[in-house]
């Protein structure tokens, strides 16, 4: 994670176009300023955070199965349940399905576990545009390469 | 089994928490009962699902956005449900 730069996912770890599945990863850094203040002496990853880190990961498998065609923001959250605290220092594994892909919409269910245990969990919809310019999708395309974002996979999906 | 009107209505009440008789067959969903957007969001995964199908949102809006068709031909109750229907005939042809 690059807290500091929003970056809430270190890597796409498997992408099932098929499954209309993804699972990435994620370490929490072990000292941030968000810590100082959230909270003294108590440091821990803020659950909207968590949720960004969700989205994030739904995030990726829409681009992927819409094949870099359309950028998803994100409009609503359901049913976000923050089970555990999440400390400086804790590995995530982050995994989403698709369970719609509507017409200039989408909707996943995306879940973080922390050592095998279900730490938080939520319904995602996001708004599918275009990209907003050249720029953005370059940029994008940059970050899914830093991600290890399987490119490959898309012109056999 | 209900029909397309009452499965949109009903879809249409309990996610906007509007009161179901005050939902016409004739109302138009943004200019009478006030769904913005994103609830509309909402509103379409519930009808894609009930429904089986996937609305093409994307080209209704390009339409009427650039003055091809009316916000009342797909927003419209009554003719969101005839195209509704198209798309289930659609599918099953």
């Amino acid at each position: 994670m690059r807290l500091e730069y929003f970056q809430l996912i270190d890597r796409i770890v498997d992408l099932d176009l098929a499954q209309q599945t993804i699972q990435t990863e994620a370490r929490v850094p072990t000292a941030s300023t968000i810590f100082e203040g959230h909270f003294p002496g108590y440091p821990l990853m803020p659950g909207v955070l968590l949720i960004e880190a969700m989205a994030q990961t739904s995030g990726w498998l829409v681009i992927a199965v819409t094949k870099f065609s359309r950028m998803p923001f994100f409009a609503a959250l359901k049913e976000a349940k923050l089970r555990s605290f999440v400390s400086p220092g804790q590995s995530l594994s982050l995994s989403a399905k698709l369970l719609h892909e509507g017409s200039g919409y989408a909707v996943t269910k995306a879940d973080i576990r922390c050592d095998g245990k279900l730490t938080c969990n939520a319904e995602i919809t996001f708004r599918l545009v275009e990209f907003p310019n050249p720029e953005f999708r370059a940029n994008m395309e940059k970050m899914a390469a830093i991600l290890e974002f399987p490119m490959g996979t898309l012109a056999h999906g | 089994m209900p029909s397309t009107f009452d499965t949109v209505a009903n879809i249409i009440s309990e996610t906007c928490d509007i009161p179901r008789d005050t939902i016409k067959a004739e109302s138009h969903a943004i200019n009478d009962l006030g769904i913005d957007s994103l609830d509309f969001l909402d509103i379409a995964f519930a009808i894609d699902k009930a429904f089986g199908i996937k609305m093409p949102l994307e080209q209704w809006t390009q339409e009427v956005n650039d003055g091809k068709a009316t916000t009342e031909q797909y927003f419209q109750l009554n003719n969101l449900c005839t195209r509704i229907d198209e798309l289930v005939a659609a599918k099953g042809a």
